[in-house]
């Protein structure tokens, strides 16, 4: 990872554009024509009630379910139809709302997973390259010092230092949640989707992730999604807000234009 | 105070990321070399190697192999004898129709095919998971089996369907058939356990390893994070293969010398997977502990009833069956990672000695 010369330009390149999204399963409809941009190097957040199609929506971006309409264009690009794999080796890296590590293995271990995306392809190479780690010389040990130097940085940042080898089974819930960005981080992400970063968590432990997330989007310049819960988070993370409820896009705006909207007061509150 | 790793500091990463970091893991290791590469064959008889040290190198290698595909890539296999079988006999067919080619490339060639039709059996693995697997890897077992059976050309259409080793040489030592000295046999499979042991631990410890892990504890995540499901479960079926394969052989060419297609039947395969269980899942030393555990502890139990408590073979056949079953139940129950977290938490327990905690 390098810092980004000049941090916190959002230039108004569009990194992301979803465009009359809908998404259903049987009769149930999780999301319907929902439209908006992610702005390359801006926090984004989503909120909504319960069930307002937030989390679909990531699942959506990243491939993991596929759209019965609308349109996505990444990069420039509009995509078809991909497995979640290829969303993450263009860039596209996630956490999940219930912490979704890999309990048997180490913190270094799980961050060193997210380092996988960074493989050649290919059979034959794959076949060549699992043979060098097999005999563990030349390029393949020089590889794994490299991997765990970068690994090492992002254990630094995320101040992890002390559970590097501990089983991240055995962790707390908090710093699993840190580990679990430790590990997206790794995947050196232009587009970081996070899901709930913060729920669960006490103040302190908030306060660390705001952190995280702030530095990370101003020093690295890795443009971020988060859906939160926390209002006071959102307000004060993000530069825009895209607002959902029962699949439909109700508001779009900074901060405060989207608190002092109708529709939003009444998707939270209720109407009378 | 015995087993510590204060005092060890490491400066760099490389230092950090060997294979045996701690000092006294590296001489737990070097002093099992140096009792399976010098002591053992000075001191032990013919029985021994037949009956327990041959097996106990031949399973291990089955149960590291297995271990690879269940331990660590979390995709559930009841195929391993119907594999074994394939080195077996693709060790029988190479060595008969190409004799000038050399035991040790038989034996890896042999590896080579089974890796291959493990590939090919682990296809339904992107579709399917657990149990349902575990009945895909069934058919396996007995479509292979069944195969050997039904075309003599697997066996050079002898009329007794069982294959022989012919005997065969490295550096002007016979090793094969039972022409062969006993310690050459022992040292032929040695070689091949070590080697690949060594290769397996570098393996699981390496990317390729994390990636198996990662789709064992959780799959989906290990496909957002850029993890190919169907490359990295057939890379497991392919190396997992490749050692139960390479196992197969030396069951055929080191240790029995003969073989039909019935000794790789499903009993075989229950058996190798009680090691894998009873080793530990996801621990390459545990796979030694397992197989030495299994292959150890009938002969053990034979000798205590029929040689010293006097009872009849038969009931000692029934009694060792039943202390074998209620020990799998006591293992599931008690300690369900096995003889290697056993070995974990002695040396857990040695790091604080003389102090309780």
């Amino acid at each position: 990872m390098s810092a980004v010369e000049n941090p916190r330009q959002i230039s108004g390149e569009v990194l992301l554009n979803v465009e009359d999204i809908s998404l259903s399963f049987g009769g149930v409809k999780a999301i319907r024509g929902v439209s908006f941009n992610i702005l390359k190097g801006e926090i984004r957040a989503i909120i909504g009630p319960n069930g307002a199609g937030k989390t679909s929506m990531l699942n959506v971006i990243n491939g993991f379910y596929h759209p019965q309409e609308g349109k996505i264009t990444y990069k420039g690009e509009t995509r078809s139809k991909m497995r979640s794999h290829v969303a993450a080796k263009q860039g596209i890296a996630r956490t999940f709302q219930n912490v979704a590590l890999f309990k048997g293995m180490s913190t270094l271990d799980n961050l060193m997973t997210g380092r996988l995306l960074k493989q050649r392809e290919g059979i034959l190479q794959q076949t060549v390259d699992m043979l060098l780690h097999a005999v563990y010389l030349g390029p393949a040990k020089r590889q794994e010092v490299v991997e765990r130097k970068v690994v090492e940085e992002i254990i630094d940042f995320l101040e992890i230092e002390a559970i590097r080898k501990t089983p991240v089974g055995r962790l707390p819930y908090g710093l699993q949640k840190r580990v679990e960005l430790g590990r997206a981080i790794a995947m050196e992400p232009e587009l970081l989707l996070l899901d709930e970063p913060m729920a669960g968590m006490n103040l302190e432990e908030k306060g660390d992730m705001s952190r995280f997330i702030i530095d990370l989007n101003d020093q690295y310049g890795t443009t971020i999604a988060l859906i939160e819960h926390d209002m006071g988070v959102v307000m004060d993370l993000s530069d825009r807000v895209v607002v959902l409820n029962y699949g439909e896009k109700i508001a779009d705006g900074t901060p405060n234009e989207v608190s002092a909207n109708q529709d939003v007061i009444d998707a939270y509150l209720g109407v009378s | 105070m015995l087993y510590r790793e204060t005092g060890q500091f490491k400066t760099s990463y490389s230092a950090d990321q060997a294979i045996f970091p701690i000092f006294q893991d590296r001489m737990f290791i070097l002093g099992w070399l140096i009792v399976a590469f010098i002591a053992v064959p000075l001191m032990a008889s013919e029985y021994w190697f037949q009956i327990i040290l041959i097996p106990f190198l031949v399973f291990s290698l089955a149960t590291l192999g297995l271990n690879i595909l269940v331990g660590y890539c979390g995709q559930i296999s009841l195929g391993t004898g119907g594999f074994m079988a394939v080195g077996a006999f693709s060790a029988y067919k190479l060595a008969t129709n190409v004799p000038e080619l050399n035991i040790i490339f038989v034996i890896l060639i042999s590896g080579l095919i089974t890796a291959l039709v493990g590939i090919l059996f682990g296809l339904p693995s992107l579709r399917i998971k657990g149990f349902y697997l575990a009945v895909a890897t069934l058919a396996a077992q007995f479509f292979l089996i069944w195969m050997f059976n039904k075309f003599g050309w697997f066996v050079n259409y002898s009329p007794s369907g069982s294959i022989a080793i012919p005997p065969m040489e490295i550096f002007g030592v016979m090793v094969t058939s039972a022409k062969a000295d006993p310690v050459a046999r022992y040292y032929l499979a040695l070689g091949f356990t070590v080697v690949l042991a060594l290769l397996a631990k570098n393996l699981v410890r390496g990317p390729t390893g994390r990636a198996w892990m990662a789709i064992r504890d959780m799959d989906i995540a290990a496909e957002i994070i850029g993890i190919k499901p169907l490359a990295t479960k057939l890379k497991a079926f392919a190396v997992s293969s490749f050692f139960i394969g390479v196992a197969g052989a030396l069951y055929f060419s080191a240790w029995s010398g003969t073989a039909e297609s019935d000794a790789f039947d499903i009993n075989l395969s229950f058996n190798i997977l009680f090691m894998v269980i009873i080793g530990g899942l996801g621990s390459v030393v545990g796979s030694f502990m397992g197989a030495a555990f299994i292959v150890l502890l009938p002969i053990f139990l034979t000798n205590l009833f029929v040689g010293e408590l006097g009872f009849s073979a038969l009931t000692a056949k029934h009694l060792e069956i039943t202390i074998f079953g209620a020990l799998i139940i006591f293992f599931l129950a008690v300690e369900p990672h096995g003889l290697a977290r056993m070995w974990q938490v002695t040396k857990e327990k040695l790091r604080i000695w003389p102090f309780p905690h």
